[in-house]
């Protein structure tokens, strides 16, 4: 059969061909004239493993001379199928993978999911709960602001900084360790609250600890923000208009240097952020210093949440009274029949919600982290998609990279901030 | 409120048959797939509408005979602070829609994970490539018919 043969024919022609990746770089015309012999395009491939992606960032980028003609971020190296998984994991059995999502800061993750599932069953949590909430949700923007100003300062020469601020990054993590027992995965929040209330030792920790922060943050701020050699390399860089941030769906920092001020802690309340006093940074530049100085700003910001949170967290039960949805306490478990046959039911059926569809979202540090859960009445989530922010902000990158040379490319994925395991999910 | 917005945009979308509903208390919107450009025009341009900017696509497997797939657009509208879903039921056996990549920018990534994970073409894509997964991959990781523990040999290793 003719129809056959053509088809083999084209199958044995796609082996021959270039892979799809170099075919999509050369798709658009380059409008470039090469009137000299000595002009040509090459092709340049960074990452996966290179130390200034932040993790397995691909990029093949086509270069004229020093210029970046076209760049495509290729995704998918830390792709372990997340939303897959959830399919297949009860509601609870999920939190400890939300820690692999975000690992630069686990908590916010945390509170994001089980706000999420808090909103599919309709579950209100206790005043404290709501306090400690905001509290690791705002160590975690500090944690992950932290290393995104070090490490855009390291990438651009500028090393002290950096360790400056893992400095203070290594507080954080020791608090997290008295808060909940792990610095880095730390799975903390439970659906209804908080796996254990926390003590007034860590509270007095998380008090230090923001009484001497803001004179460190001012001391490696002085490093470099009057250094040209900073500015130089910032300013102008990475400029991307206001139409295309609002076009490319971006949130978070990213979107707040281009002159927007939305920040769902503000435009969509969630915890008790409309009971708090901050400010939104704004800049209006849209360029890598501008990125810098709204997360600097957002950093002096959280210290005002926390202490705030600090002076206000009310005493009273940290985990909602809902015994069919929400895990009892460890002791009374080993003592009551009662909350014995709750633990089994939800640890092996999950919390069942009704059948429905919900979507829910916080500020995190990079952007608006949400998910949409589908529920079919069972224990498992029937669907769940996440939406990370670092995905959506990638999307950036190429428009960014258009026109600027092939030294500022670190400069302007710094400025990013991009975690894969995040956006790739 | 909700209501209000839902007259609104129903006033907007007068010539069309559009199905109402919510998503656990966000207005939602059911939009035929052959109108699906002329819809999100108005959507995104009309003066007191102006959903400009979308934040997410969720694609979906309900394992029903009829209308198996479904894509959910998140929309928000950055000026008047409200977010908007909109939905559209795809086939079951060639689950196909134009791509709304034309209107707002950020469906192209969106629109090519949905691709990889789930099998959904969209037409006038610009660049329909795989997002996460392989190339040489034949499957869509994220339907329901795709066993939770993979298929063996389905990505091949490299020769040693």
């Amino acid at each position: 059969m003719p129809h056959t043969v053509y088809n083999d024919l084209q199958k044995s022609d796609t082996k021959i061909k270039k892979t799809k990746i170099l075919e999509a770089l050369e798709s658009e015309n380059l409008s470039v004239q090469f009137s000299d012999a000595l002009d040509n395009e090459m092709v340049l491939n960074m990452g996966p493993q290179h130390p200034a992606t932040h993790g397995v960032l691909r990029l093949l980028i086509s270069l004229d001379g020093e210029t970046i003609m076209k760049c495509i971020p290729e995704l998918g190296y830390l792709h372990r199928g997340y939303e897959k998984l959830s399919e297949a994991c009860t509601y609870h059995e999920f939190i400890p993978h939300t820690d692999r999502l975000d690992y630069l800061s686990p908590m916010a993750n945390n509170v994001a999911y089980a706000l999420a599932v808090e909103k599919l069953i309709d579950l209100e949590i206790p005043e404290r709960g709501k306090y400690i909430r905001v509290i690791i949700a705002e160590l975690a923007r500090i944690q992950s602001h932290l290393l995104a100003v070090g490490a855009l300062l390291m990438d651009v020469g500028a090393v002290t900084p950096f360790l400056w601020a893992i400095r203070e990054r290594e507080k954080i993590l020791d608090l997290y360790d008295v808060i909940c027992g792990a610095r880095f995965t730390t799975s903390y929040t439970r659906i209804g609250g908080v796996a254990q209330d926390v003590s007034d030792e860590a509270l007095a920790g998380i008090k230090n600890f923001i009484d001497e922060f803001e004179a460190n943050l001012g001391d490696m701020r002085a490093l470099v923000e009057r250094n040209k050699i900073f500015i130089i390399r910032c300013e102008n860089i990475g400029y991307l208009s206001k139409e295309d941030c609002i076009d490319l769906g971006l949130t978070g920092p990213l979107l707040r240097a281009c002159g927007i001020e939305r920040d769902l802690r503000r435009s969509e309340p969630y915890l008790v952020y409309d009971k708090l006093d901050f400010n939104v940074p704004v800049y209006t530049e849209s360029d890598c210093l501008a990125r810098y100085y709204v997360r600097v700003d957002e950093l002096k910001e959280s210290v005002k949440i926390l202490k705030q949170c600090v002076e206000k967290i009310p005493s009273g039960s940290h985990n909602a009274l809902q015994s069919k949805k929400v895990l009892p306490q460890k002791e009374r478990i080993y003592t009551k029949m009662e909350e014995l046959i709750h633990d089994f039911m939800i640890i092996n059926f999950g919390v069942n919600p009704p059948v429905r569809e919900s979507y829910a979202a916080i500020e995190a540090s990079k952007g608006e982290l949400g998910f949409y859960m589908i529920s079919d009445g069972s224990g498992h989530p029937f669907r769940m998609k996440i939406r990370s922010p670092s995905f959506s902000n990638l999307q950036a990158l190429a428009p960014m990279m258009k026109g600027c040379l092939i030294s500022d490319t670190v400069v302007i994925i710094g400025s990013v901030d991009p975690v894969m395991g995040e956006a790739d999910k | 409120m909700n209501k209000e917005i839902t007259e609104l945009i129903r006033s907007k979308l007068s010539g069309f048959q559009i199905e109402y509903t919510d998503v656990n208390g966000t207005p939602a919107i059911y939009i035929p797939e052959k109108d699906i450009l002329a819809v999100c025009e108005i959507l995104k341009n009309d003066e007191s509408l102006k959903y400009n900017s979308m934040v997410d696509a969720v694609s979906v497997d309900r394992f029903e005979k009829k209308n198996r797939f479904e894509m959910i657009y998140n929309l928000l509208s950055i000026d008047n602070n409200r977010r908007l879903f909109i939905k559209i039921k795809l086939d079951s056996k060639k689950p196909e829609m134009e791509s709304l990549s034309g209107i707002w920018g950020s469906a192209n990534w969106y629109e090519r994970e949905a691709y990889d994970m789930m099998g959904i073409h969209f037409r006038n894509h610009p660049d329909l490539r795989r997002m996460y997964m392989p190339e040489e991959f034949e499957y869509h990781p994220l339907r329901k018919d795709f066993p939770l523990m993979g298929i063996p040999d389905s990505i091949p290793l490299p020769n040693k």
